[in-house]
């Protein structure tokens, strides 16, 4: 097998074709140089010291005790104060609701997009990223009557701040979007949903039990965003006078600032152990499928 | 057009399959231009054509993939028009993988058989047994990105067959593989499709895999059937100009046509059915009709010989600078090299004639 200075023919493959053999020796790692170690070392510690410093300022401020001392009090405070605990409560109700409304309207809505009409696929692409393009507070000016109607038409459900879960859809549709479509260029998800629905499974069957299992890596990625986004939003809870996490923080910051801080420092490593947890449990499911035989 | 075949033998499986008079429009594109086909139990139908000629529009609208305009089909005698896909009980394989990657050959395989609420030890001595038919019994364990790419369509091919479908639809299964594997598995379907007798609609443009498989093949162009029948009729008696250029090497001979024959290099031969029958034309003949003889007063010379195994083909150019391919077994051969002088005449076989 002379000209094949690049790769070798290996063993013959099972069915007729041959192994490739990557080449022994070739393609050396470059050499970094010194000035480049330490140009990566450097990035490095600023980009850590960007977003570890602020932590640890937070750390710091919100366990001081007296006299120069140490203390958590701020952190133990926490507990104790119930409209704090209230508004978590009511936050991670809002993000549960946001990332299964999400869900439920956007992975059918693509699957449907790219089997049924995939020319419509640019169009929902436009309306799911339009979110990022509209201001905060001109979104809430067009809301706010919806809001007003809601909770004067529907009672209890109509006020209760679990509604904010409606726009906080919207207002994550733009990152789940990207999250979800990434998944799904990544299967043939047209081929794999006519081959259930030959099978003889319905749309749902088709989405449950093959699409979203080959998707899951999106809808995690999706998941965490809209977690991230419910945790975070402030200015339309706050303009439409819900009583939610980030609200409740700088109402506090304003009464006891150090107890807002050890909020704030809370929600953060609360937001960083759920990414991990849930990024952990999608690499887990994945490592259980991979077999040590090498594919033939 | 409507044809159909009473002769192909069935098992008993096989149901009849009826597309009549469908149409289908992409935009201002006629995918199906009045297609009618009769299809019989247990027949395997090719249907053959270049791209965008509309066969596999026409397999999606047997599966139920995609919709029709107009007309109907028939299965077993029923109108399944407008029946979901879902609730036709057809077997599909498609071109491109297409198992599930979230679940092992075994679990593809049982997945049809779950939907039907078949228990779990029945669901799995079933696909078992089917992996076993398709000769990976081994593999049951395997997910798809463990496999090549034949032993992936032959998993979807068991994924398929394991619902006892009433027709099977095989959408350029093959395109993907590699030469070798292509021929292999081709003759593993049919081998299968044979013992089973199920009823069997193969697409293709390759028209090797289409002669070698089909009971009878159909050849499509621009949404309409130009000619159906068995793979010896195609070739050696097409009816129309594009089934004549599109199956099989064919030369181009200028030649004049009169009175039901036609005059190429010296031998007058009778004209097929549906060929220009006067004046100027060219005479499409198959390369295994053309006789080469090697001799110092011949008026052709030898330009390139291609070694195929058993088999020989002689490029040759005529005084005219017309160049012309001629197929011989290896051993009628000798003597040809390239320089070499020829006589060049055709066999008296009926060829197609066009306009010139």
């Amino acid at each position: 097998m002379s000209g094949l200075p690049a790769t070798q023919m290996g063993a013959p493959a099972p069915e007729g074709g041959a192994l490739i053999v990557a080449p022994k020796g070739g393609g050396q790692r470059q050499r970094m140089t010194r000035g480049q170690s330490i140009a990566r070392v450097a990035i490095l510690v600023v980009v850590l010291g960007y977003l570890i410093l602020p932590l640890f300022a937070m750390l710091e401020f919100s366990t001081r005790g007296d006299f120069g001392s140490r203390s958590l009090d701020a952190f133990a405070a926490i507990l104790g104060k119930q409209d704090l605990i209230d508004s978590l409560t009511t936050t991670l109700q809002i993000a549960v609701l946001t990332v299964v409304g999400m869900l439920l309207l956007l992975v059918p809505t693509m699957v449907w997009t790219i089997v049924r009409v995939p020319r419509m696929r640019r169009v929902i692409e436009f309306l799911c990223l339009l979110p990022l393009a509209i201001p905060a507070i001109v979104l809430v000016v067009g809301i706010a009557p919806i809001y007003r109607f809601m909770g004067q038409n529907f009672g209890k459900i109509g006020a209760s701040p679990l509604t904010l879960a409606l726009i906080d859809i919207v207002l994550v549709l733009p990152f789940a979007y990207r999250a979800i479509d990434a998944s799904l260029r990544s299967i043939d998800t047209a081929t794999l949903a006519d081959a259930a629905r030959s099978l003889g499974a319905g749309w749902v069957g088709t989405i449950v039990q093959v699409i979203m299992p080959n998707i899951r890596a999106g809808i995690l990625s999706a998941s965490v965003l809209a977690i991230a986004l419910v945790l975070g939003e402030y200015t339309i809870s706050s303009l439409l006078s819900f009583n939610t996490l980030q609200v409740v923080i700088v109402v506090l910051g304003k009464q006891d600032p150090f107890i807002s801080v050890a909020v704030s420092f809370s929600a953060l490593i609360f937001g960083f152990v759920l990414l991990v947890v849930i990024a952990r449990v999608g690499a887990a499911r994945r490592t259980n499928r991979q077999v040590e035989e090498p594919a033939v | 057009m409507t044809d159909s075949n009473p002769n192909v033998a069935s098992n008993g499986h096989g149901v009849a399959v009826a597309f009549q008079d469908m149409h289908r429009w992409y935009g201002p594109v006629h995918a199906l231009n009045g297609l009618s086909i009769d299809i019989a139990p247990g027949e395997l139908i090719a249907l053959l054509g270049p791209s965008g000629c509309g066969k596999t529009t026409a397999l999606r609208a047997l599966g139920g993939l995609d919709d029709v305009d107009q007309g109907r089909i028939l299965v077993d005698g029923k109108d399944i028009t407008n029946v979901p896909t879902n609730k036709r009980n057809m077997g599909i394989v498609f071109q491109a993988y297409s198992l599930f990657p979230n679940m092992t050959a075994r679990d593809n395989v049982a997945y049809g058989l779950r939907l039907r609420g078949i228990d779990a030890a029945a669901r799995k001595r079933k696909a078992d047994e089917t992996l076993e038919l398709v000769g990976l019994g081994q593999q049951a364990g395997r997910y798809p990105h463990q496999m090549s790419g034949g032993q992936q369509q032959r998993v979807a091919l068991a994924r398929a067959l394991a619902i006892e479908p009433k027709v099977l639809l095989l959408d350029e299964p093959l395109s993907a593989l590699d030469a070798k594997v292509r021929r292999q598995l081709r003759e593993e379907i049919r081998r299968i499709q044979i013992m089973i007798g199920i009823t069997t609609l193969f697409v293709t443009h390759d028209q090797e895999e289409a002669l070698a498989m089909g009971d009878r093949v159909g050849v499509m162009s621009a949404g309409r059937l130009e000619q159906i029948g068995p793979p010896s009729e195609l070739y050696d008696r097409p009816k129309t100009r594009f089934v004549a250029e599109f199956v099989g090497l064919t030369n181009r001979i200028a030649a004049t046509a009169q009175g039901g024959t036609v005059n190429v290099l010296g031998m007058a031969v009778p004209l097929l059915e549906g060929s220009d029958q006067s004046g100027p034309v060219d005479a499409l003949v198959r390369p295994e009709n053309v006789r080469l003889t090697p001799t110092d007063d011949g008026d052709a010379r030898v330009a390139a010989v291609s070694f195929l195994g058993s088999l020989c083909r002689a490029q040759v150019t005529l005084p005219d600078e017309t160049l012309v391919v001629a197929q011989m077994s290896a051993s009628d051969a000798r003597g040809l090299y390239p320089g070499a002088a020829v006589r060049v005449s055709v066999e008296p076989a009926p060829v197609f004639a066009v306009a010139a």
